[in-house]
């Protein structure tokens, strides 16, 4: 793991613009995610939650400002280098055509020189991690949602990242599923000090789990709220954000 | 179970200053809507500018979205500032729909008309379109020769494991439709050339016909053709579908270079095999030739190889290996930069396949014509 900056930020965002085509859907973003928290993003449809993600991860370029994990600017991304965090996609993004092992397993063969048989041992022990011992063998087409979702932690967590970043991770799962993934997450956060950034707009999840949240509007182009999720529902004047965590019809 | 449906029927009354009103009776639902609305919007056209004053309501015994969606469009298309048209009348369920499916004002009401494009500004944009095609290939080019440059300087980087099943499936599990295809069309052209070369006493010439065509064009082309026809639509769908997957995107995350892990496995499969295939379509084109030349010029078989080894040169070889070396990094890099920019699910799939091989075809064809031009200054 890599020891984090003293002053305890992980991620350190300023300035940031990001669109598409040059056309900024949220603009002059700053924001600091703390080491060992939980921190959420969030916000209604289409506020460019999971966009942000994109950035925050390098997988899109922003139009404007830095984004520093753990001290190091991540534009342009850096080559040949395992990257200091784990992401978790929205739909699992596992690998259609390799097995649950061979999935967790990949990121391991690439950037480490342990031999096969420690490797397979390693991917095992993500998946039990997880929850899916006993399903090493089945293809993601083979397995429910929930479970491809709880793989593609597995495989974010491979490298031992201190840094994981999750989009949606509990959409579409059924209550009990969705608390067990919110436990899972706790563990990793609380046992392992895995910083955890997660995008999510499931109210539950965001009060159990989030030590610290930014809440973007479509409107405003940016951050419209940011702190303590519990503190922000009983203590935000801002009608938006008073709407948003009480489940509150526009108008209302 | 429902009731039977009521049809919608309209009367029309005259009201003061030359005005109409329109009194609704029956049902308005999607199903009656589509028999008897026409009829009602027909009737409300027909009528001057603003003369429609109000829909009476009383008697519409049942009000669906569809029938709310249609009356609020309606009195939106037929109301003018001066003169806007009311709804009366309505029972409490069907105001209860028409509140659902209000418009804040008139204009929403009305689906937009589609704009059509001048067509200067369509053939402009189909430039600008072509320009920033170029550029992309050009970038993906250049993107491609940077993943090379790294694979040289940290070889461990590229997916070498997937090569020899890759090469498996481009190259040997090919090997059955290439031989018939090969064979066949060898046949062919010796069937059509057989005749004419007869008439002139010429048939011992079938030989070189056979082989200087086989070796430097045919075997070469028709193998890429088959090759565009089987790997590089695969290739294309297998990444277009992991690119809408989100699996290149988890690829990156992981700090794995898609290029390295999926493009360059498939140029050296696919430039290692498809010269081979094209060696094997030369020899079977040529069999097939050889069976005509036996079978209806009178030759032996042992005349017409003695002769086909006469017309080849090596440099007719070397032609058409190396096109087809060409052919295939070409089938390569046009179907995987077709894959990996993938947009739009499914569809986007089968539109990136049918693109690849369509542009494919287009190259192999062009890319001939250079390399033909090149080798024949060389001779």
């Amino acid at each position: 793991m890599q020891p984090a900056p003293q002053d305890g930020v992980k991620i350190r965002v300023r300035g940031l613009t990001i669109g598409y085509g040059g056309v900024p859907i949220l603009r002059d973003l700053d924001f600091d995610v703390h080491s060992r928290g939980i921190f959420v993003i969030l916000g209604g449809s289409g506020c460019g939650k999971s966009t942000l993600l994109r950035h925050l991860t390098g997988l899109q370029t922003p139009i404007a400002g830095s984004i520093e994990i753990a001290g190091v600017t991540r534009f342009p991304p850096p080559v040949d280098e395992p990257p200091p965090f784990g992401v978790s996609f929205q739909t699992g993004a596992l690998f259609g055509s390799r097995t649950l092992l061979e999935n967790v397993a990949l990121p391991l063969q690439k950037w480490t020189g342990l031999p096969a048989p420690d490797i397979d041992n390693v991917a095992f022990a993500r998946l039990r991690l997880v929850g899916l011992g006993g399903f090493e063998n089945h293809l993601p087409a083979e397995i429910s949602g929930g479970m491809r979702k709880r793989a593609s932690i597995a495989r974010a967590l491979a490298l031992e990242p201190d840094l994981l970043f999750l989009d949606e991770p509990s959409a579409g799962l059924d209550p009990i599923t969705s608390v067990e993934l919110d436990d899972l997450l706790t563990t990793l956060n609380r046992s392992l000090g895995v910083t955890i950034v997660l995008v999510t707009h499931e109210l539950e999840s965001i009060f159990r789990i989030g030590t610290d949240c930014i809440m973007l509007d479509r409107d405003a182009l940016g951050i419209i709220a940011r702190g303590d999720p519990r503190e922000l529902r009983t203590d935000s004047s801002d009608p938006r954000v008073h709407r948003f965590f009480n489940r509150l019809p526009a108008g209302a | 179970m429902r009731a039977a449906v009521t049809a919608l029927h309209l009367e029309t009354r005259d009201v003061a200053d030359g005005g109409v009103e329109f009194l609704l009776r029956g049902e308005l639902t999607l199903a009656t809507a589509q028999t008897a609305w026409p009829k009602v919007v027909q009737r409300a056209t027909d009528l001057p500018e603003g003369a429609l004053r109000r829909i009476d309501l009383t008697s519409v015994e049942r009000l669906d979205g569809a029938g709310a969606a249609a009356l609020l469009a309606l009195r939106a298309r037929t109301s003018t500032p001066a003169r806007p048209v009311e709804l009366a009348g309505a029972r409490p369920e069907a105001l209860q729909m028409l509140q659902l499916y209000g418009c804040p004002s008139q204009h929403q009401c009305l689906k937009g008309e589609p704009q059509q494009m001048p067509i200067l500004e369509q053939v402009g944009r189909e430039v600008l379109g072509l320009r920033a095609g170029f550029v992309e290939i050009v970038d993906a080019l250049g993107q491609l020769c940077v993943a090379i440059a790294r694979a040289v300087r940290r070889p461990g980087s590229v997916a070498w494991r997937d090569v020899p099943q890759l090469m498996e499936r481009a190259g040997a599990d090919a090997v059955p439709i290439i031989l018939l295809i090969n064979f066949l069309v060898g046949f062919i052209i010796a069937l059509q050339s057989a005749d004419q070369l007869r008439q002139f006493g010429a048939s011992i010439f079938l030989a070189d016909l056979m082989g200087i065509s086989l070796t430097r064009e045919l075997a070469g082309l028709m193998t890429a053709i088959i090759v565009a026809g089987r790997s590089g639509a695969a290739y294309a769908a297998e990444l277009g579908t992991m690119r809408v997957n989100e699996e290149i995107d988890a690829l990156r995350s992981l700090g794995l270079d898609p290029l390295r892990q999926l493009v360059l496995p498939r140029v050296v499969a696919l430039t290692a095999v498809v010269p081979l295939l094209t060696f094997l379509a030369m020899v079977i084109g040529a069999l097939g030739g050889m069976l005509v030349a036996v079978t209806s010029l009178d030759l032996t078989p042992t005349m017409f190889a003695t002769r086909l080894q006469a017309a080849i040169r090596p440099l007719d070889v070397v032609e058409g290996l190396t096109k087809s070396g060409v052919f295939a990094a070409a089938i390569t890099f046009i179907s995987c930069h077709r894959g990996l920019t993938t947009r739009g699910g499914a569809a986007g799939v089968g539109r990136s396949t049918t693109g690849a091989v369509v542009t494919i075809l287009f190259h192999l064809i062009a890319l001939d014509a250079v390399m033909s031009t090149l080798f024949n200054l060389l001779r």
